[in-house]
């Protein structure tokens, strides 16, 4: 964590030239000089100068775990919503059922929502994601709601911390997707205070002890609960 | 088109089974109400409303045109919505769907038959030229619930509209003037019009300088609309529970507690007693919503 | 139409108390609407307007898809009630060529190439028109791109220049527009000084275009400022938020 990178950036700004520092994610070079391409934070790692986006669609890198809404189901595959730019595909090939053609229907429909793997990203950016992993399946119950997807990282905490606790003093279930989407599953009260912990870390300011306040603010409404 | 995930319905049909909705509020409670108006300088009245998320926003122009053969004694009004593509992702360019039309006809039905605008008090020379209003509404940002939003920015746009004389004085002939003096002593009349809305020019004396007055209307009816979702009714609906709701029924009611308009949407259906129940919650909502926008216009 | 006023006087004077280098008032906030992706309200004098950015998305229909680079899909569109006589609601020819004109001037600094196959929509209404409305509409656009979180490569702005009573005037109020010789409209990304979008009408000798083209240049790096400050003013006190 470098205090020095807190800085809002905007398109266009001039951020340092090359070889003092490396142009990496969110920048672009024009005569080695290297510039923001969008609004965000800049964060320099080892001479390489990063923007991290304040705003905008999620942007799928493989690997990443997504909770995505199924569009629609043809004969061998599904499209689903992931909040990223483009669709995504999802293939009988990448589920762990054992699917006849056309039967895809049966096993998921429109309006289903999935916590999935982006399989792929190719270069004309055509999506595919799969279902193949532990801990993937089909979400059922609960409720979902979006956030942007900028603030994962402090939603989730470091190691999972943060989300670790939510669960800890809520009894719910939660999964984060990478892309701006959580699925929350407990009673009604759990997960309302879920969603109260999830505004207090999208509106607070201050990173730095932010767990502890939240467990603070949890362990406060378990006893008002009492 | 907006796909509702099945997680999302569950759940606000779950929540509704305990008395809940998802941001909070009560089954007839509003969402907080704002109403700004004379935001647009060019237009003759205009107002900016917005119930939680939602935003609306209405312009009112007036012209002198042609009466219509069969009421050649009344001014003339229209109502147009443009649900622009900027309110949401779900909104497309091009000429107004059946949804933008049907708002504005409700809008229109609110304003025109309990007579809100007294149009018989909009005429010049009878048969020739009346006053034209025409109620222009701008969908801004979609959040559910357009046809209260919509309605009352009608409203509150109509009630800060000046007649713009002083503009139109000129495209009037010697017939005109002398006949529109007329309609004005009986518009003078009309409570609640206190500034002269004419007065003479003293130096040659021959020539009438008009000033702008405020549009010749009535105490309006509230429109508030509620949705149904399974069994449960609740008004104020906002964009998560709209999309998923069977069933719609807007109620508009006036100052003495009787009904003015109504319109039944989508293809769900009410019981008798739901439509009871809508009514009561339109007439105590109804009231709260009057009370704003008298403020909102300063009385 | 020559009018018998005076747009300016001897001393310089315009009729609304500016000097010919001065800008009317400009007021811009970004991030005002909840739907939109990104988004900016803005008042320049007596213009109103208020820009929503959608995207980048899947291109629809499929035909208008590149499948090398997103789309620019700009939609100019004046409220009925925006202008002193009542206009009819929908596009007209002058709405779609304004459209056309911004499109492409804002394609040439949005990082296309990243999104294949998508469309970045920008919805530009004008509530209240008081000339100018398309430097009005493209300087908010440009704001509404960077609230949006879409990449670019410059934040794109416009300023108009022009000629009235014989002197060359930065951004033409209503009567200058409608009485003056000549109105230069034009957008500029600030950072390379590129050119994206010229109009002009009227009638201008060459010198008099180089000292409007000038001055309209000049005008625009202003507005730049009041573009950047609007979107920190948004987004400063987010930068302790992110944790990397």
């Amino acid at each position: 964590m470098t205090n020095e990178g807190r800085q809002v950036v905007i398109p266009g700004q001039i951020l340092g030239e090359i070889p003092a520092l490396q142009p990496g994610r969110g920048t672009f070079v024009e005569n080695k000089k290297i510039f923001a391409e969008r609004l965000g934070v800049m964060n320099i790692q080892e001479k390489f100068i990063h923007i991290i986006p304040l705003k905008g669609r999620y942007d799928p890198v493989v690997g990443d775990f997504v909770i995505g809404v199924v569009l629609e189901a043809s004969t061998s595959n599904w499209m689903v919503d992931i909040n990223a730019p483009y669709p995504a595909l999802l293939h009988v090939n990448e589920v762990p059922w054992e699917i006849e053609f056309a039967d895809t229907e049966k096993y998921l429909n429109t309006g289903d929502t999935i916590l999935a793997k982006v399989l792929s990203v190719d270069e004309s950016k055509k999506l595919q994601i799969t279902l193949n992993d532990r801990n993937l399946f089909k979400l059922k119950g609960g409720h979902l709601i979006e956030f942007e997807p900028s603030v994962y990282r402090r939603i989730i905490g470091k190691k999972y911390s943060m989300i670790e606790i939510i669960q800890k003093y809520t009894r719910c279930r939660i999964k984060v997707g990478k892309n701006g989407r959580i699925w929350i599953d407990g009673d009604a009260d759990g997960i309302e205070k879920v969603l109260a912990a999830i505004s207090m870390i999208e509106r607070e300011a201050i990173t730095f002890g932010l767990t502890d306040r939240i467990e603070e603010f949890l362990k406060k409404d378990a006893k008002d609960v009492r | 088109m907006t796909i509702v995930p099945a997680i999302k319905r569950d759940y606000i049909t779950k929540l509704a089974e305990q008395g809940k909705r998802i941001d909070g509020r009560g089954f007839d409670q509003y969402r907080p109400i704002e109403i700004e108006t004379k935001v647009v300088n060019k237009a003759e009245g205009s107002a900016r409303v917005k119930i939680g998320n939602t935003q609306v926003l209405c312009g009112i122009k007036m012209d002198i045109g042609e009466p219509f053969p069969d009421t050649p004694t009344t001014g003339v009004m229209s109502t147009a919505a443009e649900f622009v593509p900027l309110a949401s992702p779900d909104f497309e360019s091009g000429p107004p769907r059946e949804d933008a039309i049907e708002l504005a006809r409700v809008v229109d039905r609110g304003v025109r038959e309990s007579q809100v605008i007294q149009l018989e008090k909009l005429c010049i020379t009878p048969g020739e030229k009346v006053w034209l209003v025409f109620i222009d509404i701008h969908i801004l940002d979609y959040d559910g619930n357009l046809f209260d939003a919509a309605s009352l920015a009608a409203l509150a746009a109509l009630l800060t509209t000046k007649v713009p004389i002083s503009r139109f004085i000129k495209n009037l002939d010697e017939k005109d003037r002398a006949s529109w003096q007329q309609q004005l002593l009986d518009i003078y009349t009309i409570p609640g019009i206190d500034e002269a809305p004419f007065g003479s020019d003293d130096t040659n004396n021959t020539q009438v300088t008009i000033n702008d007055f405020p549009l010749p209307m009535i105490e309006p009816p509230i429109s508030c609309t509620a949705v149904k979702i399974n069994d449960f009714v609740l008004f104020d609906s906002c964009f998560d529970e709209e999309i998923i709701a069977d069933a719609r029924l807007t109620v508009a009611t006036d100052h003495k507690g009787d009904i003015r308009a109504m319109q039944k949407g989508l293809s769900g259906s009410f019981s008798r007693e739901e439509i009871q129940k809508v009514i009561k919650g339109a007439l105590d909502n109804g009231q709260e919503i009057r009370k704003i926008l008298n403020q909102s216009i300063g009385k | 139409m020559k009018s018998d006023r005076e747009l300016i006087n001897s001393e310089g004077r315009r009729l609304d108390g500016r000097s010919p280098h001065d800008l009317r008032k400009i007021k811009i906030e970004a991030g005002v609407l909840h739907r939109a992706d990104g988004s900016c309200s803005l008042e320049w004098g007596g213009n109103k307007v208020l820009v929503a950015v959608y995207g980048p998305r899947e291109a629809v229909p499929r035909h208008v898809q590149n499948p090398l680079k997103a789309i620019v899909q700009a939609r100019y569109n004046m409220a009925a009630f925006s202008v002193e006589d009542r206009k009819r609601p929908g596009p007209d020819r002058r709405s779609v060529e304004i459209s056309k004109v911004i499109s492409e001037a804002l394609e040439k600094v949005v990082l296309i190439e990243q999104f294949p196959r998508a469309s970045i929509d920008v919805n530009i209404e004008v509530l209240d028109a008081e000339a100018g409305t398309r430097c009005a509409g493209l300087t908010a656009a440009g704001v509404a791109l960077v609230d949006a979180g879409i990449p670019l490569r410059d934040i794109p702005v416009a300023c108009a220049a022009g000629k009235i009573g014989g002197r060359v005037v930065l951004d033409l109020g209503k009567e200058e527009d409608n009485y003056g010789d000549a109105d230069l409209p034009i957008a500029i990304s600030p950072r390379t000084g590129e050119v994206l979008l010229l109009q002009m009408d009227g009638h201008l000798t060459i010198d008099e275009f180089n000292e409007a083209f000038d001055l309209a240049m000049k005008g625009c790096y202003e507005v730049s400022e009041i573009q950047k400050k609007a979107i920190l003013q948004k987004y400063q006190s987010a930068a302790a938020e992110v944790q990397e």
